[in-house]
């Protein structure tokens, strides 16, 4: 531990010209925030390097593009290039994250790296934040992109495209950061901006397959919905405030907003809509289920772990301002649990084991926007910490059972799709590392004690309650029900009862199935690791454990500003849920449930046999509306989408190729009719020529005679 | 000889008649070598203006006559050697035939 500092320090060294700049505008941002930093928390940060932190992956995204160009059969170097370039982003997060720990100093320090807008009132610098909760997130970023990085570069080690696919995947790193470490709106703008690109050339990697660069551009679509939010947003916060950085909003929201006025009310439910579109909450999650068409890494990394988080992470940022519109509030709770168990409940019935993981990642982060739209900021962050863990494990894991099969198929020639989970079955005894491993992530995020969702959901469902909320309550118990159910269905098909490859692709191709190398699973065991002791950082008083409340202590700096306004206003977590009972009994109820409705999914895919996808009928009843996604897609394209097209063909029929090509054309036609009738006198007859001209020279010489 | 200037009025009379016979002419007839001829008429018309007035007003208008003879010549070659290759084209020469020149 003690090697990272000086690996810093060594570091400054080397660049100690550009360190030393960057230091002096720290110290500068530092005197800026020490000034703001509650009392007892005081004491300045000074961050090591901030810079660093944002070019080390922007330098790694450089190197594999040009490398995309350059050395196409050097598949060696960019897998060597991007992970390093994000192991080193996270080195420099690590250093300091832990002198943030030594010193005890809570931020905000704000370092501006140089002035970006100044026109007229507005001030905007390129400025990074470094406070509890961003320290949070880069550490979480970083450290699950530096794991899913070594990931990739054995996942795909066999694509021509693999300096591209880098170079995508460390520019999203970079745009990650930005958005987490900006010290105001139109920082983190860019950073929202830059990773839903990123996620969209991702999505679309594999671009001659049309349908997947479709799903690419839907995701971008989605998204711009979203980002209209943000942008209003952002103009109404200038109009009230003067200023787009964070620290003085957070600063002056209580004292120059009305507690649930309107403007505030309009300011938090647009950064609403803008959430809704990047964390795919109803009603723009549509866009997230597709986007599993990109590489399987891209799907752990961009849409489960971190990207997708980015709207709990403007949530809790904000969570002043949203603290002040408790309508608000009450929107992002109801979204979010809405949400938790409508994408639950579609997990239900996918075959695609990527399908499940996206519904079921859609189900998880209406967890955190509860957390977040109750006020339980911290809930809401542990959950983001804990989700990224063992979702990004079940989605490499999904990528390595996906491989596997996958390579079983080609070796017979078969073109199924190696995603169905119906193709799977009995992988367990071919791939014991994925299964095990993968077994972890399912307990955790079913909430079985003592893996780390057990205590990050938990926490969320208590709070719903005891601030208030009992039907949402209510919705997110049966949707922990239902998550464990479909948790536990997925692991059976897939590792669980007979191997079906066999069936699916011919006799002979399940000697085919093979674990995955080590450059796979080791990053596999390592998320395991987190997934069982990550939760461990945060343990309620109320259980029978030791009392943990590191997480809490530690965010509480950032959280505090809105926790003072929702406590001014007589917002108050109550002692007991709706029905009674305290945190230990509904602890106790939650696991059981958990535990309750891994039985249960066991149970259900035993109860009958499963068929191949060429063999299988169509479902029917619920189970096929539930198949088929409750027909939301089917929805949009009719209220939505058709009319849009409708309208779009419209101005290109009848504004653009009637009104303006016509006005254009119709010139060019009265020119010509004009020019036919001037033709009409140019007869070629020369005695009419001459009886013109002199008819004009004697019409002359009567004018001047006259 | 000299002619009297009271004679003035009667150049210009004969000039004015010539002129209109010619632009009469040109008008009227339809064959291209008579068209000619009438230009002619109507160059010589002027002609006969310059001569009179140049009694009175120096030496000028007698040299322009000069001009518009050499120019006259001129024309006179270049519309005959027009007017004998229409001829081979089309073995006659009525104007009221040629409308090929337009647009």
């Amino acid at each position: 531990m003690e090697m990272i500092p000086a690996l810093g320090s060594a570091l400054a060294g080397l660049l100690q010209e550009a360190a030393h700049g960057a230091a002096g505008a720290a110290g500068q941002g530092a005197a800026h925030g020490a000034g703001q930093a509650a009392g007892d928390h005081g004491g300045s940060f000074t961050p090591i390097l901030p810079g660093l932190i944002l070019l080390i992956p922007l330098i790694g995204a450089a190197v594999n593009g040009l490398g995309a160009f350059l050395w196409r059969d050097r598949r060696l170097v960019p897998s060597w290039v991007g992970p390093l370039a994000v192991g080193g982003a996270f080195a420099v997060v690590l250093a300091n994250f832990l002198r943030m720990l030594e010193t005890g100093a809570a931020g905000p320090a704000v370092v501006t790296l140089w002035s970006w807008l100044s026109v007229g009132g507005l001030e905007v610098g390129v400025d990074l934040l470094f406070d509890r909760l961003s320290m949070v997130m880069m550490l979480v970023v970083t450290g699950v992109s530096t794991v899913i990085h070594v990931y990739s570069a054995g996942y795909m080690r066999d694509d021509p495209g693999i300096s591209r696919f880098f170079a995508y995947l460390n520019l999203f790193v970079f745009f990650m950061l930005v958005l987490v470490m900006g010290g105001n709106f139109p920082v983190t703008f860019v950073g929202w901006e830059g990773v839903g690109l990123c996620s969209y050339l991702l999505i679309g990697f594999w671009y001659e397959n049309a349908e997947y660069s479709s799903a690419g551009k839907k995701a971008f679509i989605v998204n711009r919905i979203g980002d209209f939010g943000f942008l209003v947003a952002m103009f109404l916060l200038f109009a009230m405030f003067g200023t787009l950085d964070y620290v003085p909003i957070i600063e002056s929201a209580a004292d120059e907003l009305a507690y649930g006025g309107i403007t505030v009310t309009a300011v938090t439910l647009l950064l609403l809509l803008a959430c809704t579109g990047k964390s795919a909450q109803i009603p723009l999650y549509t866009w997230l289920p597709d986007a599993m068409a990109g590489p399987t890494p891209v799907s752990a990394l961009i849409h489960a772990a971190t990207m997708v988080t980015a709207g709990v992470y403007l949530v809790a940022r904000s969570g002043v301002l949203f603290a002040m519109a408790p309508m608000s509030q009450a929107a992002v709770a109801t979204v979010g649990a809405g949400t938790a168990l409508f994408a639950a409940t579609i997990a239900l019935k996918q075959y695609d084991i990527k399908k499940v993981l996206a519904y079921s990642t859609i189900s998880q982060l209406g967890y955190m926007f509860l957390a977040v739209g109750v006020g339980a900021y911290t809930a809401g962050i542990f959950h983001l910490t804990t989700h990224a863990f063992f979702k990004a494990l079940l989605f490499l894991g999904a990528g390595a059972v996906i491989h596997s099969v996958e390579h079983a198929f080609h070796e017979q020639g078969h073109h199924g799709d190696p995603n169905d989970m119906r193709s799977h079955g009995g992988l367990m005894s071919v791939m014991p590392v994925t299964g095990t491993t993968m077994w972890a992530a399912t307990l955790a995020i079913a909430g079985v004690f003592p893996f780390a969702g057990f205590f990050s959901k938990d926490e969320i469902i208590w709070y719903a309650g005891s601030y208030g909320y009992p039907i949402l309550w209510g919705v997110s118990l049966v949707a922990a029900v239902l998550t464990a159910a479909y948790m536990a269905r997925l692991m059976f098909m897939t590792f669980h009862g007979e191997n079906r490859t066999d069936e699916a692709a011919g006799q002979g191709a399940s000697s085919a199935l093979h674990e995955a190398p080590a450059v796979m699973t080791v990053p596999l065991v390592i998320l395991a690791v987190l997934s069982v002791v990550g939760g461990w950082i945060q343990i309620p008083e109320a259980l029978p454990l030791p009392h943990v409340s590191w997480l809490h202590d530690w965010l509480h700096p950032a959280v505090e500003p809105a926790l003072a306004v929702a406590e001014e206003h007589g917002v108050e977590a109550a002692h007991a849920a709706p029905l009674g009972g305290g945190e230990a009994v509904w602890a106790g109820v939650s696991l059981v449930l958990a535990v309750g409705g891994i039985v249960a999914g066991a149970a259900w895919v035993r109860s009958k046999e499963i068929l191949v996808p060429e063999r299988a009928a169509d479902d029917r009843g619920l189970a096929r509306v539930l198949n088929r996604k409750w027909y939301v897609d089917e929805l949009y394209e009719r209220v939505f989408v058709g009319p849009l097209l409708a309208l779009s063909r419209a101005c290109w029929r009848v504004v653009d190729d009637r009104i303006i090509d016509g006005a254009v054309n119709g010139l060019g036609y009265a020119g010509r009719a004009l020019g036919w009738v001037g033709s009409r006198l140019q007869s070629g007859r020369i005695g009419t020529y001459v009886l013109v001209f002199t008819l004009g020279v004697l019409a002359v010489l009567g004018g001047l005679v006259l | 000889m000299s002619v009297p200037p009271e004679y003035l009025p009667l150049s210009l009379v004969v000039s004015a008649t010539l002129f209109t016979i010619g632009v009469g002419g040109v008008l009227l007839r339809r064959n291209a070598i008579i068209i000619f001829l009438c230009i002619e008429l109507m160059l010589n018309a002027v002609n006969l203006t310059f001569v009179a007035f140049a009694r009175q007003l120096g030496v000028d208008g007698q040299v322009f006559v000069f001009f518009v003879m050499a120019v006259a010549a001129a024309e006179a070659a270049v519309g005959l050697a027009i007017i004998i290759s229409v001829f081979r084209h089309y073995e006659m020469v009525d104007v009221e035939r040629f409308d090929l020149l337009k647009w």
